[in-house]
């Protein structure tokens, strides 16, 4: 099993309904988030084109946090999820400086945050809250080991790429382009 | 100056002081309610639901309101039955929680009254207030009629004090969104096929080939279905075409993209129809069965060729001809979008015209993905006597102006509220449920004047809008989440019900609407027209009428009735539309009887002079207008507005990213506050833009205080469209200040 989720910017309009799911699904304070939107703009009026992008955590395969946590607050759940054991994470902020993305967030509470690809949602079976309110239908979560999936199936048939492959940290969130 | 009305802070109350709201203070400023996201995943403490529909914008998807242990609203989700929203609601839609936890909503009923020779508000009992305003309300009927009173509204809470109304004898009953927002094209569309498009809008996006857009920013406007259906076109391959002087996020997903030099839309839309027509490229069979005035239509596009257009437009005659081809190609399953806020240049109906007439000729109404027919399912209102027969109405208001406005137009109303020559205004009083006037109603100075010659004015809102400041009484509303409303049973493309009913108490003092008109309605001998203890009661006995009840609602949320009528023309049948003829009208007589261009006819409008540039305004995906401007979850998405500048207007103004800039209109409107300066190519050279709805200088309004500029401060030239009163607001044109000009001091 191998969790994965795949983005197509053709669809997102950028309106971060993603981020306000994520917000009130998972309490996350005010001010603070797990998953964001990015919008770049390229070439000249009138020759404009925008990419538009909700990111968050890559649960890459091969993750620097992970490796870099002192306490091994940092680990993998099934599925290749990576989440941070809030009672077992002293803060020291390693994990949010190793990571490429910048996904992670010291709480107010002391502890390491970021997306948990809301694993307790995959657990009964339901797709993560970002993915399950987007009103574009922009994002597709699921399995890349069963055939089958949805996500298999897009991923099959369009152009993707990942964010900052170069860092060798084999992501897990895939950009449909 | 001293007037009769000053415009009173509320926070002089000290009400400003951030209360405690239940559990949810907590954790709106940061502390998790429960940590339930360690390693472990564990499931959280159940949530109790209950069904909603959402008041944070007019689509009103219909969801669920989620409640935690500690009784607070934890996350609000859509009804995967709803077609308005198929489960899914938009991030304010998603974020209306902090409609409800918002610290800075109105908890008491406030009264003006002078204190030390100084007008304040105090805190009052609810029997204070509902009866001040019963009495005043007496006397004004004593003395000028009950026509002398005006209700402004927007949103559900609109409903029952249009109730209240009508009861008590007024029909003078107007809503910014027809003058100031969609009044031209409910009206140019209805000059042509006999009815508006409705809200939601019956486009029949999802099933399109193509889509055309008129400046029209779906994705930006977060109208809910429509977005969701866009998507859907996109994954179907539909071309999608828009015309925006801005590169919109719509214009980012189109096949065509028409940078069209702003207010010249009409003549682009005139050599649409010439290409259509001339090019043979337009639907024969439908225009012929179902057209009237094709042959006039013809002759008067004659000379609206795309090269005549080219000059006027800027957008070259070859892709205006493949636009239309494309179009031509898809139809009949092609919409040229009606859009919804219309009121651009005061020929808005004209204007909406010529988009209607379009629509006409690809043969889009009544076929699959164009223009559906809609159908709901009626309820009956629930009995109480008949409604007085006014002595008259908002038609005399208009003083023989707007011939074809078929609402009440905000504006007169405004306008006949001051007196004049010597003589006694026709309006006495304002009520005002849901709408933010001095942010909708681009005639502050009128609306100023307007306000102190009133005898009341009340004010009922869950926010302390800048409105607020100007009403005698202010009655706190709770939010859509803590009380009933009237089913919502609108008609589209399947027919709905959809029950909100209120999932937490009312917080601190704030009442429902219904109760409030209730209330005052008693107080005024009124008590036949409110029979009832609690609304539920209402709504119990209205969805009995159609096979359902009140239990049935709270458990599913929203019900499905079955068409009984096909949404398209069925083969081998005609439709008759809902003109006298039955037939669409692409010459209007009724227009032509009015005095008014029977087809539309391109007038140039002017455009900056050196150093200004057009001012445009429109939405942002998680705002609606300044509704949301304080929602903590809302602001944290977008706290502020910018203005865009395109690079090479910056360069010469020396602007560097992200700079603050005041803004100056053509009339020497200087705005409150900065705005940052946002460098994109996205927009043209002689226009910026603007999201509407900040900079609001209500301290109060905590979070949006001082938050980038307010468009309407900036709108001081009104083009009013003589067919319907629609005020026209995008003749404005701005320039920059670089150095603070002590606005904010003034204020």
């Amino acid at each position: 099993m191998r969790y994965a989720m795949a983005i197509d910017t053709k669809k997102c309009v950028g309106c971060s309904d993603c981020v306000v799911a994520c917000q009130t699904e998972n309490n996350v304070p005010i001010g603070f988030c797990r998953d964001w939107v990015t919008e770049t703009v390229d070439g000249t009026y009138p020759n404009v084109t925008i990419e538009l992008r909700s990111e968050r955590c890559n649960h890459c395969d091969n993750a620097p946090c992970v490796r870099c946590c002192p306490t091994g607050a940092s680990h993998f759940e099934d599925g290749g999820i990576v989440l941070v054991t809030h009672e077992k994470c002293i803060g020291c902020g390693a994990c949010i400086e190793s990571c490429p993305y910048e996904a992670r967030y010291s709480h107010p509470d002391g502890y390491v945050d970021k997306c948990t690809f809301c694993i307790h949602r995959v657990r009964k079976g339901e797709d993560p809250a970002c993915v399950s309110v987007c009103p574009t239908h922009c994002m597709y979560f699921g399995d890349l080991d069963d055939p089958n999936s949805e996500i298999v199936n897009v991923l099959k048939n369009r152009k993707f790429k990942s964010l900052a492959p170069e860092a060798g940290t084999s992501p897990q969130i895939f950009y449909l382009v | 100056m001293k007037t009769r009305r000053d415009f009173i802070k509320i926070s002089a109350l000290g009400l400003g002081a951030t209360a405690a709201i239940g559990g949810t203070a907590k954790w709106v400023f940061g502390d998790p309610v429960a940590d339930f996201l360690g390693d472990t995943g564990d499931e959280p403490a159940p949530l109790k639901r209950f069904p909603t529909y959402c008041e944070v914008c007019f689509w009103k998807c219909a969801g669920w309101a989620h409640v935690n242990e500690k009784g607070s609203i934890q996350k609000i989700t859509g009804n995967n039955d709803d077609p308005q929203c198929n489960g899914r609601l938009c991030p304010r839609g998603t974020g209306g929680v902090g409609m409800f936890t918002d610290p800075d909503r109105l908890k008491k009923p406030l009264m003006r009254v002078i204190k030390d020779g100084k007008q304040t508000y105090r805190e009052a009992s609810w029997e204070e207030a509902l009866g001040f305003v019963a009495s005043k309300m007496k006397d004004i009927k004593a003395k000028y009629g009950p026509e002398s009173m005006a209700l402004f509204f927007h949103g559900s809470s609109g409903n029952h004090f249009s109730h209240l109304m009508k009861a008590y004898g007024t029909p003078n009953l107007a809503a910014p969104s027809f003058a100031q927002c969609r009044g031209p094209r409910d009206v140019g569309f209805d000059m042509t096929f006999g009815e508006s498009v409705s809200s939601p809008e019956v486009t029949d996006i999802r099933d399109t080939k193509c889509l055309v857009l008129i400046g029209s920013h779906i994705g930006e406007n977060m109208h809910n279905g429509q977005v969701q259906e866009m998507s859907a076109a996109i994954d179907n391959g539909a071309v999608i075409i828009t015309v925006d002087p801005r590169f919109s996020t719509a214009a980012s997903k189109s096949k065509f993209w028409l940078p069209i030099k702003p207010s010249t839309d009409l003549a682009l839309l005139l050599s649409w129809i010439h290409v259509l027509i001339y090019d043979e490229l337009y639907n024969k069979e439908y225009v012929t069965q179902y057209c009237e005035g094709f042959a006039e239509l013809k002759e008067h596009v004659k000379n609206f060729t795309p090269e005549w257009a080219y000059p006027i437009t800027t957008i070259k005659p070859d892709l205006i001809r493949s636009a239309a081809r494309e179009m031509a190609n898809a139809a009949p399953s092609a919409i040229v979008h009606p859009g919804r806020h219309a009121a651009w240049y005061g020929d808005d109906v004209q204007r909406t015209r010529a988009i209607a007439i379009l629509n006409a000729l690809l043969g889009s109404w009544g076929n699959r993905g164009g223009i559906f027919f809609k159908e709901g399912i009626k309820l009956p209102e629930f009995p109480h006597p008949a409604y007085p027969t006014p002595a008259w109405s908002w038609h005399e208001l208009n003083d023989g102006k707007y011939p074809l406005a078929n609402e009440a137009v905000t504006n007169s109303v405004v306008e006949s509220s001051i007196p004049a020559d010597g003589k006694e205004a026709k309006i006495k009083g304002w009520f005002i449920s849901g709408t933010n006037l001095i942010a909708s109603i681009p005639m502050k100075e009128k609306l100023v004047k307007a306000m102190d010659s009133l005898e009341l004015m009340v004010v009922v809102d869950t926010m302390p809008m800048e409105i607020t400041g100007y009403a005698d009484v202010v009655f706190p509303e709770c939010t859509y989440l803590e009380r009933y409303d009237d089913i919502r049973a609108t008609a589209h493309r399947e027919p709905t019900l959809a029950l909100r009913m209120p999932a937490v108490e009312p917080q601190y003092d704030s009442k429902p609407a219904w109760w409030i008109a209730k209330q005052i309605g008693e107080r005024l001998g009124l008590g036949d027209y409110f029979n009832y203890n609690d609304y539920s009661e209402v709504l119990d006995w209205q969805l009995k009428q159609v096979g359902s009840s009140l239990e049935e609602m709270k458990r599913i949320g929203v019900k499905k009735g079955t068409r009984k009528t096909s949404p398209y023309i069925e083969p081998g049948t005609v439709h008759a539309f809902n003109t006298e003829s039955g037939k669409i009208q692409l010459y209007s007589h009724e227009l032509a009887d009015a005095g008014f261009d029977a087809m539309p006819v391109y007038t140039p409008h002017p455009g900056p002079d050196e150093g200004f540039y057009r001012l445009i305004y429109g939405r942002a995906p998680m705002h609606t207008f300044s509704r949301t401007a304080n929602n903590p979850n809302l602001v944290a998405l977008m706290p502020e507005n910018s203005v865009w500048v395109n690079p090479q207007v910056a360069a010469i103004w020396g602007f560097k990213k992200n700079q603050y800039v005041w803004l100056k209109n053509q009339d020497g409107a200087v705005s409150r506050f900065p705005v940052k300066v946002r460098l994109t190519e996205r927009i043209r050279w002689d226009s910026v833009y603007i999201v509407h709805g900040f900079g609001h200088h209500h301290k109060p309004l905590h979070l949006a205080y001082g938050r980038g500029v307010n468009d309407t401060e900036l709108i001081t030239n009104i083009m009013t469209d003589p067919i319907m009163g629609g005020t026209g607001m995008r003749g404005n044109f701005v320039t920059f200040i670089t150095e603070d000009p002590g606005k904010e001091a003034e204020a």
